[in-house]
C-alpha cells in the first residue's frame, strides 16, 4: 500500500522533471547549440547523483514548514502540487514545483487545522524573492566579465562556438546536479517520515540509506519526466522569452545553477558556519526563478533591449498564483481523501508514528530527534485537554 | 573534444582559403586589365583563363562549406549572417570574372590619354574588394577591427566614384564616336560596381557585426 501511496510523489517528480529542465538546458536547447538528447541524458544523470548525494539539506527545512504526519495526507499534498504543476506547464508556464509544494502543505495544515511553522515559512518566502535577485547579481557579474573578455581576446567565431557548446553541457551538468540537490526535497520531502525503505548496503563499497533510495526514485521519476516532456517547455523557454545568443544562455545556466546550489549544498553551509560567516538557508528553491533572475541581470548587463514584457509579465503572475492554487487543490482533494475515500490523512500524535513507522522503527527515532515537536505537543496538549473535558462531562 | 576542434579547425581553413580565393581574383583582374591597356593579349588571355579558375574553385569551396555548417549545425546564432557574407563576397568575385570577359568579347577601344585613368579606377575598386576580404576576416577573429576596415572600403569607393566621374567626363568631350564613348562608359562602370558591391558587402557585414555581441 505504501507504494501506491508513492505514486503521486513520482507524478510530481515526473512534472517537475517536465517543467525544470527546460531552465537548465531549455536556452541551450532553443537555440540549437546541443541536442535534446544529449541535454536529456546529461540531465538525467547529474539530477540523479545531485538528488541522492546532497538531497537532504533542503529536505529538513520543508519537513518543519508542515510536518504531514499520515501517509494518505503525504499523497494527496504531493498529488495537488503536482496536479498544480502539471496544470500550469500545459499552459505552457515556466511553473515552480517548489511554490507548488509549499502551497499544497499550507493547504494540508489548513484543513487539518495544524499551525504553520511561521519561521520557516518566513525563510522559504524569503529565498522566494532572493532566489531571482541572487541570480540577476551573479548574471550581471558573470556576463560583463565574460563580454570583457571575448572582446579582447581573438578566438575564431568557429571554435567559440565550439567552447561554448562544451561549456553549456559542463554547466548543465552543474545545474543538473544543483536542481537534483535542491528539488529532491519537493517531490520526495513529504514522504521522508514514512520511508518504507531499509538502508542497503552495497558490500563493503557503500551504504545507501533509506532516504537516499527515496531520493533515488524520485529522482528517476523527475528523469522520465524531462525525456518525455521537457522539450515543448524547452522551445518554449528558449525562443519566447528573450533572444539569447549561445554566451547569454551559458551565463544564464551558471548563474541559475550557483543560487540552486548555495540553497542546497550543506558542505557550503557547514564551512560558513565553521567560519563564523552567516549561514545560506537550505531551501527547496525555484529553478524558474533564478532563469528569469539571470536573464533579467542580462537585460540590464545589455542595457534594457529585448526582453518580451508581455511573456515576462505571464511568467510573473503565475507565481502568484501557483501558491494559492495548489492550496486550494490540495485542501478540496484532502476534503475528498478523508471523507469520500474515508483515508487518514492526518493522525494525532499518539498514534503517528507507532502505526505508520511499525516496520521502521529506526526512521522513526531518527524523525523524532530530527523533527520540530513543538506542534505535536500542542496538539497532545490538545487532546488531552479534551479528553479531561469528556471526563468532567461524563461525571456531570 | 578532439575530434569537434579538428573538424572546426578544417572548417576554418576552408574559410580562409575561400578568402584567398577572392583577393586572388582580385589580383588577376587588377593584372588582366593592366594588360589589356598595354596590348599584351597572351599575358591577358592568361589572367582570364586563370580567374575563370580561381571563380570556379571559390564556388565549390563555397558550397562545402555551406554544407558543412549546416550539417554539424554549427553557430546556429551567426550561420546565416556568414554564409550571406561569403555568398556576397561571391558576388563580387563574379564580377571582376565578368567584367575581364567582356573586356574580351568586346575588345573595347581605350583612348590613350584615360588608359591611367581605368588603371588608378581598376586599383581603387580591387583595394575596396581587399579591405572587403580583411573585413569580413576579422568578422571571424577580431570584431573590433571590422569598423576599421568597413571604413577603409568606402573611401576606396568614394575614390573609385570620382576617378569614374573624371574619366567619364574626359572622354564625353572627345571627338571620338558616341558608340565609342558610351562602350569606355560602360566598362567603367563596370569596374566601379566592384567597388559599390564590396561597399554593399560591407553595410551587410556591419550589421552581422553588432548581431554577434549583441
Amino acid at each position: 500500500m505504501i507504494w501506491f501511496y508513492l505514486v503521486s510523489g513520482l507524478f510530481l517528480g515526473w512534472s517537475l522533471g517536465g517543467n525544470d529542465a527546460a531552465n537548465i538546458f531549455g536556452t541551450a536547447v532553443g537555440t540549437r547549440m546541443i541536442k535534446f538528447r544529449t541535454a536529456a541524458i546529461v540531465s538525467s544523470i547529474f539530477i540523479v547523483l545531485g538528488a541522492v548525494i546532497s538531497g537532504s539539506g533542503a529536505t529538513e527545512t520543508l519537513g518543519k514548514l508542515g510536518a504531514v504526519n499520515a501517509i494518505a495526507g503525504s499523497f494527496t499534498v504531493a498529488l495537488a502540487a503536482a496536479v498544480t504543476v502539471t496544470w500550469m506547464t500545459k499552459m505552457k508556464l515556466p511553473v515552480s514545483t517548489s511554490q507548488a509544494i509549499v502551497g499544497a502543505i499550507i493547504g494540508w495544515n489548513l484543513f487539518t487545522g495544524s499551525p504553520t511553522e511561521v519561521n520557516s515559512l518566513i525563510k522559504i518566502v524569503t529565498t522566494w524573492v532572493l532566489c531571482p535577485l541572487l541570480a540577476a547579481a551573479f548574471a550581471f557579474v558573470i556576463y560583463k566579465i565574460t563580454m570583457a573578455v571575448l572582446t579582447r581576446t581573438k578566438i575564431h567565431l568557429l571554435k567559440l562556438d565550439s567552447y561554448n557548446r562544451v561549456g553549456l553541457i559542463l554547466v548543465g551538468a552543474f545545474g543538473a546536479y544543483s536542481l537534483g540537490a535542491n528539488n529532491i526535497a519537493n517531490v520526495m520531502g513529504v514522504f521522508v517520515p514514512a520511508n518504507p525503505f531499509n538502508d542497503l548496503s552495497l558490500g563493503s563499497l557503500f551504504t545507501l540509506s533509506g532516504t537516499q533510495q527515496l531520493f533515488l526514485l524520485g529522482a528517476i521519476a523527475i528523469s522520465v519526466g524531462v525525456f518525455t516532456y521537457s522539450y515543448k517547455v524547452m522551445m518554449t523557454v528558449g525562443n519566447e522569452l528573450f533572444k539569447l545568443t549561445p554566451i547569454a544562455a551559458l551565463v544564464v545556466v551558471l548563474s541559475e545553477s550557483i543560487v540552486l546550489f548555495l540553497f542546497a549544498s550543506k558542505g557550503l553551509e557547514t564551512w560558513l558556519a565553521s567560519h563564523g560567516l552567516p549561514t545560506i538557508p537550505l531551501v527547496p528553491v525555484s529553478s524558474s526563478q533564478a532563469v528569469i533572475g539571470g536573464i533579467v541581470g542580462i537585460v540590464l548587463a545589455r542595457k534594457g533591449r529585448g526582453i518580451n514584457i508581455k511573456v515576462l509579465g505571464k511568467i510573473s503572475s503565475g507565481w502568484i498564483t501557483t501558491p494559492i492554487i495548489a492550496a486550494i487543490i490540495s485542501f478540496v482533494a484532502l476534503y475528498f481523501a478523508q471523507n469520500v475515500f474515508e483515508q487518514k490523512v492526518v493522525a494525532p500524535y499518539n498514534e503517528t508514528k507507532v502505526e505508520i513507522l511499525q516496520t521502521n522503527p529506526v526512521h522513526y527515532a531518527q524523525f523524532k530527534e530530527k523533527t520540530d515537536t513543538t506542534i505535536y505537543k500542542n496538539k497532545s496538549n490538545n487532546i488531552n485537554q479534551s479528553e479531561q473535558n469528556q471526563n468532567d462531562n461524563s461525571i456531570d | 573534444m578532439a575530434i569537434l576542434l579538428k573538424k572546426i579547425k578544417r572548417l576554418e581553413l576552408q574559410i580562409e582559403n575561400y578568402l584567398d580565393l577572392v583577393v586572388k581574383g582580385g589580383f588577376l583582374f587588377k593584372q588582366g586589365v593592366k594588360y589589356y591597356l598595354e596590348e599584351q593579349t597572351e599575358e591577358f588571355e592568361n589572367r582570364m583563363k586563370s580567374i575563370d579558375i580561381t571563380e570556379s574553385d571559390a564556388d565549390h569551396l563555397r558550397r562545402k562549406i555551406e554544407t558543412k555548417l549546416y550539417l554539424e549545425t554549427l553557430i546556429p546564432e551567426s550561420r546565416g549572417d556568414v554564409l550571406g557574407l561569403l555568398e556576397s563576397c561571391d558576388k563580387v568575385l563574379n564580377m571582376t570574372a565578368e567584367t575581364l570577359l567582356q573586356f574580351s568579347i568586346e575588345i573595347p577601344f581605350i583612348l590613350p590619354e584615360v588608359k591611367n585613368y581605368y588603371i588608378e579606377l581598376t586599383e581603387a575598386s580591387i583595394s575596396a574588394l581587399e579591405e572587403m576580404v580583411a573585413a569580413v576576416r576579422a568578422y571571424f577573429t577580431d570584431i573590433n577591427s571590422v569598423k576599421g576596415h568597413i571604413n577603409k572600403v568606402q573611401l576606396f569607393e568614394s575614390e573609385s566614384d570620382k576617378i569614374a566621374a573624371k574619366l567619364k567626363h574626359i572622354v564625353f568631350r572627345t571627338d571620338i564616336q558616341l558608340s565609342q564613348k558610351m562602350h569606355m562608359r560602360y566598362f567603367a562602370l563596370h569596374i566601379e560596381s566592384i567597388a559599390d558591391e564590396a561597399e554593399d558587402v560591407c553595410d551587410r557585414l556591419s550589421i552581422a557585426a553588432i548581431k554577434r555581441f549583441n
